[in-house]
């Protein structure tokens, strides 16, 4: 009965542990890192549903997050609306995205895919400049709630009266739960019949196809959940960041970093976008502090371009093969 | 103004815009179209191409065009390291298409963040005769103004891109690169080696990008993001273009070059980016061949 459902219960202990995280009061800086590599967690997650089982490129990551956390904007302008809400419509948008674009493009060899999802980015960044209600290129800033409700409990006070004592913690919280939440979805998908179908994509669509794999079907189910999962990561973007200006939403640090994080850690299963990205977070996190952004980007992509030459298969594969 | 001369204006700075988009795709159009390396690096690479320009010409005052000739050499080495990487880790043992990509990605990437870290994100400019001057006409009515430094570009790439379409189809190398794109196994039973066919041929595309620089800080002023904002551009024109065509790459950059011209007159500059995706979603949703390819798509 619990060897059933280890994985479950992991995710519940692991959740458990967050929500301690959130009342020990730690330096403020451990919260905005472990907020940070919860993120990449997620987006990595959300990318390996299509690039790792399905084995089609998507380098417009940037793009989905920026369209996730532009919606949240304009939901908070046009109507405060409540975070979980901005979340929710982030997802939905930004998966409808993935269909239009996939929709447009997956018939086509995956290298059209590539192609199209880069530049998806770049013109997405073209329409927030030229966009007002959002803030335009110069941004916006955004003020959080004094005090958020949920179902009639508070959730955040100063004073102590609510669950959490301030913003930043109940949105690490809420990161933690939907960066589970994604490696649970990413594991149901891997093992189902959806993951067992993009592996045949991945292997040989054309032999999938002659087998009766719906391919073009299974490639729209992925492309569409995989971009849901990166605009929930964004639609939270805004409000732990306060402040939202095109290249940020729009970093290409974030399409960099999608990619490399789950080829670094391993595309085949679900536990090597998370390595990956635990791993690659936690070093940039310490080295924006220490060493220069610029000299941490220098890095991630020589390690990008090692292991995509040297090591397909990624940590979690060097480690498998170790053990046969 | 009125619209006509706005129109006129447009569609003339429109075609030179297009001489000066081909320079910049055609060597991705022999990478991509010809050889099926999907070079993602290239608009960064012609950004880098540009950055050494603006050194050549600060430093010992060199015409900016003069020294895109002098670096074509350097890029076209570049190439044939960049090949030779490429084929010993993916072409070789047929390895996912797929992870090329990433491995150019990683490429543009790497390239960018050493062009931030050494000349920082200001906008750099060169400095040569032609720049900033315009010639103006007037056609009847209708005064026409054309930026010296267009003409310029428009020149240098006209000679650039004619002259590689005529070495392409008239030479034994030529051919011998289309016929790499055809069938690889009939190639090497004819005695050629199709890799190293392919390895001088990338380079060659690559050697573009010096020259392609040069013209780029001549019409633009740079900065090292600005390589993503041209990867919708030269890949909307080689994809429209066709695959495998360069000629089909040339009409695509002009159809291109008009249609920003007139998009950035008609609702401002800002909107230009989006209209080179708009153009590559539609030729993939619609017509995936391109105007002259005949390329396989799926």
């Amino acid at each position: 009965m619990i060897g059933r459902y280890k994985f479950e219960i992991g995710c519940i202990l692991v959740l458990a542990l967050a929500f301690l995280a959130t009342q020990a009061e730690f330096n403020r800086f451990y919260y905005f890192a472990g907020f940070a590599i919860l993120q990449y967690v997620m987006i990595a997650t959300a990318w390996n549903i299509l690039g790792g089982y399905g084995g089609y490129i998507n380098f417009g990551t940037a793009g989905f997050l920026g369209v996730g956390s532009y919606v949240a904007i304009g939901l908070i302008e046009w109507g405060d609306a409540a975070i979980v809400w901005q979340v929710v419509a982030a997802a939905v948008v930004a998966g409808l995205l993935g269909l239009f674009i996939g929709y447009f493009t997956l018939r086509l060899k995956g290298v059209y895919f590539a192609i199209a999802t880069l530049a998806l980015a770049i013109v997405l960044e073209t329409i927030v400049n030229n966009w007002d209600f959002v803030g335009g290129a110069a941004g916006i800033s955004i003020l959080p709630p004094r005090k958020p409700e949920l179902l009639g409990i508070l959730i955040v006070d100063r004073k102590g009266d609510g669950i959490f004592s301030n913003s930043k913690e109940f949105l690490f919280f809420l990161m933690a739960a939907m960066a589970i939440f994604s490696v649970w979805v990413a594991r149901t998908v891997e093992r189902g019949k959806l993951g067992r179908g993009l592996n045949a994509i991945k292997d040989n669509e054309e032999a999938a196809e002659c087998m009766g794999v719906p391919t073009l079907r299974l490639k729209l189910i992925a492309t569409t959940l995989s971009g849901a999962l990166m605009g929930a990561a964004g639609g939270i973007f805004p409000s732990y960041m306060t402040f939202v200006d095109p290249p940020t939403a729009f970093n290409l640090e974030f399409a960099v970093n999608s990619l490399a994080m789950p080829m670094i850690g391993g595309t085949f299963t679900w536990l090597g976008p998370v390595v990956g990205a635990v791993l690659l977070g936690t070093v940039q996190q310490i080295a924006i502090v220490t060493i220069s952004s610029e000299l941490n980007l220098l890095i991630l992509g020589v390690l990008l371009v090692i292991f995509v030459t040297v090591a397909p298969h990624g940590i979690v594969g060097w480690f498998m093969k170790k053990n046969k | 103004m009125d619209f006509l001369e706005l129109l006129i204006n447009a569609l003339i700075a429109g075609v030179l815009l297009g001489g000066f988009f081909a320079a910049l795709s055609i060597g991705l159009s022999i990478c991509f179209g010809l050889l099926d390396t999907v070079n993602l690096a290239h608009p960064t690479l012609i950004v880098a191409a540009a950055f050494c320009t603006f050194l050549l010409n600060d430093v010992f005052g060199l015409d900016p065009i003069l020294a895109g000739v002098l670096i074509t050499p350097v890029f076209f080495v570049i190439g044939l390291v960049i090949y030779t990487a490429y084929y010993q880790f993916f072409e070789k043992n047929s390895a996912e298409a797929l992870r090329g990509l990433a491995f150019f990605f990683g490429l543009l990437f790497i390239t960018e963040v050493i062009l931030i870290m050494v000349f920082g994100v200001d906008h750099r400019l060169v400095n040569a005769a032609y720049i900033g001057k315009s010639m103006g006409m007037s056609l009847g009515t209708i005064d026409v103004s054309i930026p010296y430094r267009l003409l310029v570009a428009f020149a240098v790439a006209a000679i650039m891109t004619l002259g590689l379409q005529m070495f392409l189809d008239r030479s034994f190398f030529g051919r011998a690169t289309r016929a790499v794109h055809q069938d690889m196994m009939a190639l090497s039973l004819m005695g050629v080696d199709p890799v190293a066919i392919k390895r001088i041929a990338f380079a060659i595309g690559l050697g573009t990008c010096g020259l392609a620089g040069a013209l780029m800080i001549v019409v633009i002023p740079i900065e090292p993001a600005v390589g993503r904002l041209f990867i919708g551009n030269v890949f909307a024109i080689v994809v429209l273009g066709g695959l495998g065509s360069i000629s089909g790459t040339l009409i695509a950059a002009m159809i291109l070059g008009i249609a920003e011209s007139v998009v950035s007159t008609f609702f401002g500059p800002s909107w230009a980016p989006a209209v080179s995706f708009g153009i590559l979603l539609g030729v993939l949703a619609f017509r995936p061949t391109g105007l002259l390819g005949v390329g396989d798509t799926r």
